[in-house]
């Protein structure tokens, strides 16, 4: 039986649905993430789990049980919220012990678990202080100790390191990861931040108006995306209008709009004449020198339009002759070389028979 | 009607019936002081606007509403209306009161915009005791404020004496300057200064310190800046501390009466007098209703002004 | 910062215009002569005549009674007006609590004059109408502060209460309760001070024996003035600055969002 039973979930506000006929499970132990942009329904989702808000319709199961009715503070589920709420008129240590104190622990009880959370989000020092006295990263950390200090059965987590800065952002994630697997808890994640979601997660259910898109592990959804909305949502995608010339079980040729003939791998139900868009991922893409030797099936010359230099990477972006732009990645493996291509350099651009997408919209 | 902690809106039974005791608790919350101020607000309101349409009583107060001796006036009336719409000189009190309002408010902003500005631009650290010093005039109590105009404008006081002594040297009518309209006018705005100071320091704090830079760079000198950025840019802190001086002001009887004359009175010192000299109650609510009926319009009208100066700026 | 030098001496006029009328007031307290006119020496007389003087001091017990008294009711019924403005933003609170602060206070003693004779009889006039008319203005003041102390708080806070197990109840008792804690004092020294200086609502619910220290005020202006006044002004003006210095400390922004 799985821990968390989301079933046809509803919630309306006034004309606007936001959360529509959602139905998901989640195993316990998993790091389960909803992903998605503003307003696509996933933090009401999360505070209808927590208890603060009511489904219209629909109901959700904690290990079997309907929790209809049952106020948020007899939840056996906690929140971190994103701006942390910490109180502010309580020392960490009091924050820490909160839970436990509703929970009516003994103070020897409390004591022994507010000094193994405080080790556990290393933070042993800091047991004294208030909450104006600490940094952003280490405010998230109390109130992660917090909310798991008495084990909960979920953790839910609604955008907790948005006020992080990129470093700092990095690192947490890294504690969240190993936090989750020593302590074992099932967490719900939210997030806006596509790489955010594929480095934590077990499971990413991608959201849109209310609805979920996908629902699986990371590399899938990032592999094989199911509609135009997911590839282009997660990471950086090509997305090119196209019409399925043929279809057979071992791939599909497209006629790709400003580009030709392009094969890509098989996809179900494809019919020929249907249009949709060819989603092809940047680091998929082959440049090379316009007469440089290659076995890639689909290939194309162009002209250099731009270039991005990040560091470890450089995405070219690559104009065909009819003006179609495409990106193509390239990692930059030569130390001190800045670049392999100029903007205005004459190059090719290739990919694999089977690399790409045909995606409906 | 709100029902969960945020957001929601929902029909009022589904409320009811699915989230009780919060339901229960926001009753508990909202009832007592609602009950408190119905009763002891809202109701003597209502009573008040009735009253205005009664009939005076034999030994003052309010006749009965239902006729209980024979030749008594009874039930309701609007002869009160009719005695102020019908004498000339009632409107001239209220006119009169309004102009003493308008003055004082001028007043009070010509003196409290320098103070306002300077405590603005101060550093934040002087800032709370600046409007500290402010605000402690106004724990003096509003009758010793008057009074303190009456020692230094009286006959007797040390203060004229340097002025009178020049004035009747040079053949003029030594200056009595007590139980004049000035005294009046001089007492409303010393009392409600700080009503006017305040409102327009938190507006003219939150002003963007760049935009004068940017207007300097442009080429505006000091009082272009002024007059075309700080000026209209505060005008909602002008028009909220304009309301919070003209209302009151408006309803004053205690500074007319302590250092004014008998020209001097206004729309307070008529209601007064009607409540406790005359008795005469039905027209006392009578002028008590017209001088609410004149506050809701300036309150409406300055609170549009200030929209219009915030859409602006 | 800019900081032009006639600023500076606009300002110090407005504040000297501010400050140099109490501060005659004050200094004519001690002044040995009957007339406020020009000083002739330094007494305590006045502040003798002050304290044999029975109806003064009848007037500064009442006075007291009745500020205590509707100080904390206020207080407690504000607090709560305060809460539910914040929470629930009902529709009807706001008018009714914030009316009687706006208005002209001329309106609110003749309405309430009106009403307790018309309601209770005509010897219904007494301590405890005033206390009653206090309690309706202070209200206001309160539910203003304690309103704008939640305002600035990270509303999570309360929730995170809930969901970490805390009923309602406990939620109010540990978590929002001390935090508006600050607010709620000031409101009470508000009140207080609000109480102790008000004249015109005083003046029309106050029944024939009961007399307030600004009602004794305004009867020596009338009727006979003496360095008595200049004497016990002197004094209320202590007391109240007092209590407003304190409440300033407690809550820095009640003061500026006044209006």
């Amino acid at each position: 039986m799985a821990l968390l039973e989301i079933r046809r979930v509803t919630r309306r506000f006034g004309a606007l649905t936001a959360v529509d006929e959602v139905s998901l499970t989640i195993e316990a132990g998993e790091f389960f993430t909803l992903l998605g942009p503003s307003g696509c329904g996933k933090t009401t989702l999360l505070r209808m789990i927590a208890g603060f808000d009511l489904p219209d319709s629909g109901a959700i199961f904690l290990d079997g049980r309907d929790l209809v009715g049952t106020p948020p503070e007899k939840r056996p589920i906690h929140t971190v919220f994103q701006s942390y709420a910490l109180f502010p008129h309580m020392t960490v240590s009091q924050n820490i012990a909160f839970p436990l104190k509703m929970a009516g622990k003994s103070l020897d009880e409390i004591q022994t678990k507010v000094k193994e959370a405080l080790g556990q989000v290393h933070l042993e020092d800091k047991g004294g202080h208030l909450p104006h006295e600490l940094s952003g990263g280490q405010k998230q950390r109390v109130a992660l100790a917090r909310s798991l200090v008495n084990r909960p059965r979920v953790l839910l987590l609604d955008e907790p390191l948005g006020a992080l800065d990129a470093k700092l952002r990095e690192e947490m994630q890294i504690e969240l990861i190993s936090l989750q697997r020593d302590v074992g808890v099932t967490f719900v994640f939210v997030t806006h931040a596509q790489s955010e979601a594929l480095a934590l997660s077990h499971r990413i259910a991608v959201m849109n108006e209310g609805r979920v898109i996908q629902l699986d592990e990371p590399s899938r959804i990032y592999g094989y995306p199911l509609n135009r909305f997911v590839a282009d949502f997660i990471g950086k995608c090509n997305i090119l209008e196209a019409d399925v010339v043929e279809a057979s079980p071992s791939g599909v040729t497209l006629q790709v709009k400003g580009l030709g003939k392009v094969t890509a791998p098989p996809r179900e139900g494809a019919k020929a004449g249907e249009r949709g868009v060819l989603a092809l991922r940047p680091e998929q893409v082959r440049i090379g020198a316009p007469d440089s030797p290659h076995d890639l099936k689909n290939h194309f010359t162009g002209r250099v339009h731009d270039l991005l230099y990040i560091g470890d990477v450089t995405t070219y972006i690559v104009e065909l002759p009819n003006g179609t732009r495409i990106e193509a990645l390239l990692p930059n493996s030569a130390p001190g070389r800045a670049t392999f291509f100029e903007a205005g350099d004459a190059v090719r651009v290739a990919w694999r028979h089977d690399a790409g997408n045909f995606l409906r919209d | 009607m709100r029902c969960a902690s945020h957001g929601a809106t929902m029909p009022g039974i589904f409320c009811v019936t699915r989230l009780g005791p919060e339901t229960v608790t926001r009753w508990l919350v909202t009832g007592p002081p609602f009950l408190f101020l119905l009763v002891f607000f809202a109701l003597p309101s209502l009573i008040m606007v009735v009253a205005s349409f009664r009939y005076p009583g034999e030994f003052g107060g309010l006749a009965p509403l239902v006729a209980v001796r024979p030749g008594e006036d009874a039930g309701l009336t609007a002869e009160n209306y009719g005695i102020f719409f019908g004498d000339w000189i009632y409107f001239q009190i209220l006119l009169k009161s309004f102009g003493i309002a308008l003055l004082t408010t001028l007043a009070c902003l010509v003196m409290a915009y320098p103070l306002a500005l300077l405590i603005a631009r101060s550093p934040r650290r002087h800032r709370d005791f600046m409007v500290l010093l402010v605000v402690l005039p106004f724990a003096s109590n509003f009758l010793v404020r008057v009074y303190a105009w009456m020692i230094i404008l009286g006959d007797q006081s040390i203060f004229l004496r340097p002025f009178n002594y020049v004035l009747a040297h040079a053949g003029v009518e030594p200056l009595s300057l007590l139980f004049s309209r000035f005294a009046v006018i001089v007492g409303m705005v010393y009392v409600h200064l700080p009503f006017m100071i305040l409102p327009l320091y938190t507006n003219l704090e939150k002003h963007d310190p760049v935009l004068l830079d940017a207007a300097q760079d442009l080429g505006a000198n000091a009082w272009s800046r002024f007059w075309r950025v700080t000026f209209p840019l505060s005008l909602p802190g002008v028009f909220s501390g304009a309301a919070l001086v003209f209302i009151p002001v408006l309803g004053m009887f205690a500074i007319p009466e302590i250092l004014g004359g008998k020209d001097d009175w206004m729309v307070g010192n008529m209601i007064k007098e009607a409540f406790l000299g005359t008795r005469d109650w039905p027209f006392g609510s009578m002028l008590s209703i017209m001088l609410t009926l004149a506050v809701l319009a300036v309150a409406a009208a300055a609170a549009w002004l200030a929209k219009k100066g915030a859409a602006r700026a | 910062m800019r900081r032009s030098w006639w600023l500076w001496w606009a300002s110090l006029a407005v504040y000297a215009f501010l400050y140099v009328p109490l501060a005659i007031v004050v200094l004519f307290s001690f002044n040995d002569s009957k007339l406020n006119a020009e000083w002739v020496g330094f007494t305590w007389t006045w502040y003798e005549t002050l304290f044999r003087d029975d109806a003064m001091l009848g007037a500064a017990r009442n006075s007291l009674f009745i500020a205590v008294t509707a100080s904390i009711a206020a207080t407690v019924l504000g607090t709560m007006a305060g809460i539910a403005m914040h929470r629930y933003k009902p529709r009807l609170l706001p008018f009714m609590v914030l009316t009687p602060v706006a208005m002209p206070e001329i309106l609110l003693g003749v309405s309430l004059l009106v009403f307790f004779i018309s309601v209770f009889g005509e010897q219904s006039l007494s301590l405890g109408t005033v206390i009653i008319a206090h309690i309706t203005f202070c209200i206001g003041f309160v539910a203003i502060i304690v309103r704008a102390r939640l305002a600035g708080m990270d509303e999570s806070i309360f929730e995170a209460a809930r969901d970490l197990g805390a009923t309602p109840w406990q939620t109010f008792r540990l978590v929002t309760l001390p935090l508006i804690m600050p607010g709620v004092i000031a409101g009470t020294l508000m009140s207080f001070t609000l109480s102790i200086d008000d004249f015109v609502i005083t003046f029309f619910t106050t029944g024939a024996g009961v007399s307030t220290l600004p009602l004794q005020i305004y009867t020596m202006i009338k009727v006979a003035v003496t360095p008595e006044v200049n004497a016990v002004s002197t004094l209320l003006m202590a007391l109240t600055l007092t209590l407003i210095v304190i409440a300033s400390r407690l809550a820095p922004d009640a003061l500026r969002g006044q209006g």
